[in-house]
């Protein structure tokens, strides 16, 4: 344990010399996919809700297909499988794009935190109070104004016990990213336990850290909830 | 017609091996769980603390990271307990056990799991209504006989719409398990891919594979959800 710390700790937290890696690393992959995927869910939401099934069935068919299947096979097709198409290969933009692991990693992630968060969004707003709408539309709101004022910071703060539940899942999907050869603190946990082959306190370790961020998320999420959803309180 | 270049055998066969560990790593988790709820639930103060120590450790660390500990942990332990057990009784040997894959998938998945299940059956337990055990326990049942015919049935239905979930989080689960060597859907379709040269196609068949199990349990989700909804009542809005 003492060994695995004086040789690795700048590793695990967040350099090795040469890049970002460990607990940086994951935190990084953790905030750009989950921001990503909530830039795409807010529109996305609103889409599932849509009267017209040309608009909501694509929606529907997307969070379907990417919540039918594991993070890890999503991105085994983004990593391995697209950059084996020959149209990838042949054209210099994606074929750059989709060299680097952690493009691909950050990609998998957005679409699949993505496909969660758009029906969590959109079980929200389908939850809004139909007297709100009304009084909205009384006032003479349009449609854009309805959402903008009325709908969607409801839906959101309802959203937000759910939502941090998600974040806290997509934290342990972070881990995957090591099969993309993405520098984060799995990898280079694995790293320590290959050279000391001690897989208890390497791993422990992982664990331990893993476990911190996790316990400031939820403690970050609890005060925010107590913020946004201080109306509810007895 | 797509053709699977006569790899259909093999994805089969790892089909077969991911609905497996899905189904056993379903049962140890599932009763994992209501030891769980009823440890948390009970009044001894030393269970409801390790209960509470169990969940909140396994649902704050990753699953796979839990699983990497586990799996390389348990085989150095195995190890040093029948080292240990040949040592103070040299008269019969222990052959040394080995663990492989799959074993160790269904015990770190089921450990896993079974934090969450602790979590959805504690829920349920506390969902039915105490009058009726009450009830039950004044009519002179035994408090297994309250258990199997007052609060599991009840219970049940409060607790499936969180089983649904946590069976598709299972299923899912069930992928890291590759990664530690195991043969199953994935690597077939990865073997495969590697050597027909054509990964993209291949991983999308993985994929199907578990989109066509998750959308079979869904239905069947639903047709249990209406099996335990029998007799209740519901308000029409």
């Amino acid at each position: 344990m003492i060994y695995i710390i004086q040789n690795y700790w700048q590793a695990l937290l967040y350099s090795d010399g040469y890049q970002m890696t460990g607990v940086a690393m994951t935190l990084w992959l953790l905030t750009i996919s989950c921001a990503i995927g909530f830039c795409l869910a807010l529109p996305l939401s609103i889409a599932r809700n849509a009267k017209n099934p040309v608009i909501w069935f694509p929606v529907w068919l997307y969070t379907f297909i990417f919540r039918g299947t594991p993070l890890l096979v999503q991105l085994l097709i983004v990593y391995t499988g697209l950059y084996s198409l020959d149209f990838v290969r042949n054209s210099p933009a994606l074929n750059e794009f989709f060299r680097q692991g952690i493009n691909c990693t950050i990609v998998a992630f957005a679409l699949n935190t993505g496909a969660y968060t758009t029906e969590i969004f959109a079980g929200s707003i389908r939850e809004t109070n139909f007297g709100e709408v009304d009084a909205a539309r009384s006032f003479g709101m349009s449609q854009f104004t309805l959402y903008r004022r009325i709908i969607l910071p409801s839906a959101l703060r309802r959203a937000l016990p759910v939502y941090s539940n998600e974040v806290i899942l997509m934290l342990h999907s972070t881990t995957l990213a090591f099969t993309a050869t993405v520098p984060d603190l799995l990898k280079v946990t694995k790293d320590a336990y290959s050279a000391t082959y001690d897989p208890f306190d390497a791993f422990g370790l992982a664990a331990l850290l893993y476990l911190c961020i996790s316990f400031t998320l939820i403690f970050a999420f609890r005060k925010a909830e107590q913020h946004f959803l201080a109306f509810l309180k007895p | 017609m797509i053709s699977l270049s006569g790899f259909g055998g093999q994805i089969a066969a790892g089909t077969l091996t991911t609905i497996e560990l899905s189904i056993l790593s379903l049962l140890v988790s599932f009763a994992i769980g209501l030891a769980g709820a009823t440890a948390k639930l009970s009044k001894s103060r030393v269970l409801n603390t390790i209960a509470t120590i169990y969940t909140t450790i396994i649902r704050g660390v990753p699953d796979l990271v839990l699983m990497l500990l586990i799996f390389y942990s348990l085989q150095i332990w195995l190890n040093d307990f029948t080292d240990w057990l040949g040592n103070i009784q040299s008269t019969f040997d222990i052959e040394q056990i080995n663990l492989d894959p799959f074993t160790s998938g269904v015990i770190t998945l089921g450990f896993i799991y079974g934090a969450y299940f602790t979590e959805t059956f504690r829920g349920a337990f506390m969902a039915v209504p105490r009058g009726q055990l009450e009830a039950a326990r004044a009519f002179g049942m035994k408090p297994g006989k309250v258990f199997r015919r007052i609060l599991f049935p009840q219970m049940m239905r409060f607790a499936l719409p969180g089983l649904g979930n946590n069976w598709q989080v299972i299923l899912k689960a069930t992928a890291l398990v590759y990664l530690i060597g195991l043969t199953d859907v994935i690597k077939a379709c990865q073997n495969a891919g590697e050597a027909t040269f054509n990964t993209f196609f291949f991983f999308i068949i993985a994929g199907l594979v578990y989109l066509a199990l998750t959308t079979i349990s869904n239905g069947v989700l639903m047709l249990l959800e209406r099996k335990y909804a029998v007799g209740v009542r519901k308000a029409v809005l």
